[in-house]
This record gives C-alpha cells, structure tokens and sequence, in this order.
C-alpha cells in the first residue's frame, strides 16, 4: 500500500516516527472514542472517566496498533472500559438518561433556525430520538452508534465490538427494527 | 406492532443484503443482484422503507464532538504518563502533530504548520496517487473545496470554459446519491485539471479529470491511502481518478455510474 510521503532527505526520520506516533495514529479518533463512551455510559462524568481510561490504556498498549486499523483498536478499548465499568456499577446502567440539561443540541438548533417554533419541535424530536436510541440493549445500541454517528464498516464494527459480521448485520438490523417502531409509537416521523 | 414485516423478523433472508447495500457494504454486482431481487420482493421493498426510517431518525442528529475541558482533562493525562503527547487534533482524519520533527522546532503556529504540512503532503516527484489523496486532503480544508459552487451541471461545465484547455465532463448523479456540489482547478502530473466535487452522505468524493496524455497507465491504480480510497479509469480519452473517505464499495459505485453515462 502507498503512503504519502514527504520529500526524501530531510522528512523520512520525523515521518517514519510520526506515522506510527501515537498523535498521529490515535488521537484522531479522540472524538469517536468520546462518542462511543458517551452512548454507552449514557452518562456525562461516567463517560469521561470511560475515555480517559481508554487513552491512557491505548497509550500504554500503543504497540497492540500496529497492523490494524487504529479507529476501530481504540473503540475496541473504550467499549471494554465501558463494559467493565457498567459491571462495576451495575446501577449506572439503568438510570434512564436524556435529562435536558444533558443535551446540548436543544440550544443548538434553536439558534440556528429561523423559525423557534419549529426549532423547539426538532430539539423535542431530537430528545426523544437519542432517548430511544439511549434505551437500546447495550449491544445493539454499540452497534447501531458506530453505523450511523461513526459511519463505521461492518468490519470495522465487527473488530471494535469483536463479534462477527453475522451478529454485526443482524444486531443492526434488530436495532434499526426496535427503534423505528419506538419511534413509530411515539408519533415521530 | 402493526408492521408484520418488523414485528416479525426477516421474512426474507435477502433483507440483510438491503441493509448491507444501504450502509454501503456492497460492490456493485452484489448491489444488482440484489436489485432484480428487490425489484420482485414486497418484503425487501418494505424492509428497504423501514431502514430508511430509522436512518432519517439518526442522520438529523448532530455529532457530539468531545467537549473542549473533557478534551483538554484527557490531554493533560496523556501528557502526565508520555509527557512528549502534542495536542490531539479536532476530528481530522490526518494530523500535522508528526511535523513537529527535529527540523521544525515547536514554535510554529497553527496557521502555518498546516500549510506546511500541505507542502509536504506533496510529494516532490512521487507517485500521482499519492498526489491526488494528499490534494484532495488540501481540498477539504475549509475554503479550498470548490471555486465554483453548483449543483447545476450546465454552471459547472461551462466554469472551466477559459480556465482549462479542455471541456471535462461535468455530470449530476444526484437521484443516485452522488449529488455534484461544484468544481474546482488543480494542478496535478504536472497540468491543470478539473476536480469535480461531490457529496456522499457527508463525505466528499473529489474527482480529477484531465485529458489522457499517451505517456502510458500510472503506476498505482484502485489503492486505499490513510483510510481514502482511490479509483482510477479512463474513458473517452479522459483520465479520471475519483479519491474519497466513502466505503470502497461507494466508490466503485461512483466510476461505474460514470463508466455507464453516456459519452
């Protein structure tokens, strides 16, 4: 595989530590990592203390990279952080999230928009929808988060939450399947 | 629930395949199998509605980046166990932090690490497609992506009228779900050409087009570079080399709609 190289004689020292360096190869996906804790701990602080866990774990373990694709390593560490944490605190888990002050898209979308009336209905809509996506069983909504919001492969997810790509597509599917009839029942369209 | 087919489960074994072709894991020959399929099955039709649903559902929710102090609490821990850690940088698929080489010292700022970083993106005499990856790299910062903005086909060919010596071709594959979103001029093996910007979901695909100059096929043709993938063809005597973050599958998806058009 081709990489992109920077001119010879003076790049090749800095490039060849800085490719594998851990700046370049993992902190680009600090915010997928961010995400995927957020979504599995449904829980600000409790996601927080998940990713810096995972960090500083994929920092000491950097060598376990090499060779495979660092975005779905990282999510693979922070999904076994969050599985271990939500263990320990067995209680954590069924605490129904989404309180408003937790979701700073209301704000967002009302200052973006002309219409408040409308903007008010969409963050409502916005609620709901990350209040069912936040009620999934744990496993499906993992892999319903790395589809939609990290657009992740089946492959890449299949490593990530190392299940195979079998149980990947039909635990999609079950996802997708559970909340469009939640949202259904709820009246969102 | 009312809707039997979801209620329940798959009744036919092919609705997996129309998920994996909505989240773009199918190439196109599967992506037309399944559609003679499709084409004769309620099950898969109705299946196709309802994952479409639930993808309306999520797409219009915005992605929660990693808030500045949680950014900023992570850092300075990774910075405690290897103090060397440089700033992560913000949801970019590549960084400049590896430039902080020997060579460069630290006191550059932001501005200008990454239009160095640009410069060295930019290989002195390599490989084109190095080239093209690294250019469609410069091209997704802001500002750079096009100079002329138009989902309008018939705006964006005539653009290069003047600009180029050459009328590429300019095409919209919006009701395919490759919408044109405008085009700019590059420079690329050393001449001008058009790059023809398009949106896939929200990833952009760039795509090069200049005349094929004789000199004979390029060293590297369809390749992954850094998580981009690239696909190369020729066709009606042009060179087209289509560079994007979408699944390789997309990809290919894009040249074959391109292969197919009309001349």
């Amino acid at each position: 595989m081709a990489r992109v190289r920077g001119p010879g004689s003076r790049g090749d020292v800095a490039i060849a530590s800085g490719e594998a360096s851990f700046e370049r190869v993992v902190l680009p996906h600090l915010d997928a990592a961010y995400n995927l804790a957020r979504w599995l701990m449904r829980d600000s602080e409790a996601a927080e203390d998940v990713l810096q866990e995972a960090m500083v774990r994929a920092l000491t373990y950097f060598a376990s990279f090499k060779g495979v694709n660092p975005r779905a390593r990282l999510l693979q560490i922070v999904r076994n952080q969050a599985y271990s944490s939500l263990a320990l605190n067995r209680g954590v888990a069924t605490v129904p999230i989404a309180e408003e002050s937790d979701l700073p898209a209301a704000a967002e979308l009302v200052s973006c928009d002309d219409n408040p009336e409308a903007a008010l209905l969409r963050s409502r809509e916005s609620r709901q929808v990350r209040a069912l996506v936040a009620a999934l069983p744990v496993e499906l909504r993992e892999t319903l988060v790395l589809r939609e919001f990290e657009e992740c492969s089946y492959k890449e997810i299949a490593e990530a939450t190392q299940t195979p790509i079998g149980t990947v597509m039909s635990r999609l599917w079950r996802a997708r399947q559970l909340l469009a009839q939640a949202a259904a029942a709820e009246g969102l369209s | 629930m009312s809707d039997p087919l979801m209620s329940q489960g798959p009744a036919c074994e092919k609705v997996l395949l129309v998920q994996a072709e909505l989240d773009g894991e199918l190439d196109a020959a599967q992506a037309a199998a399944l559609e003679i399929h499709r084409a004769q099955c309620p099950v898969c039709q109705a299946a196709q509605a309802e994952l479409l649903r639930a993808r309306a559902l999520l797409r219009a929710e915005p992605y929660e980046m990693t808030p500045d102090d949680v950014r900023t609490r992570v850092m300075a821990r990774l910075r405690r166990a290897e103090p060397q850690i440089a700033p992560a940088p913000r949801r970019a698929r590549w960084s400049w932090a590896w430039l902080r080489g020997p060579g460069l010292g630290f006191g550059l700022g932001a501005a200008c690490a990454a239009a160095l970083s640009l410069l060295i993106l930019l290989p002195e005499h390599g490989d084109l497609t190095d080239a093209i990856v690294a250019d469609h790299i410069r091209a997704l910062q802001p500002g750079h992506l096009e100079d002329v903005v138009s989902t309008d086909q018939h705006t964006v060919k005539p653009w290069f009228d003047g600009r180029i010596d050459f009328a590429p071709p300019v095409r919209d594959f919006a009701a395919e779900g490759y919408p044109l979103k405008g085009g700019r001029l590059d420079y690329l093996d050393n001449r001008p050409v058009a790059a023809l910007v398009y949106q896939r979901d929200k990833h952009i695909i760039d795509l090069y087009v200049w005349p094929e100059s004789g000199a004979g096929p390029h060293l590297a043709g369809d390749t992954s570079i850094q998580g981009y993938n690239v696909v190369h063809w020729t066709q009606s005597g042009m060179n087209f080399w289509a560079v994007s973050d979408v699944e390789r599958g997309q990809l290919d998806d894009f040249a074959n709609l391109w292969k197919k058009a009309p001349p």
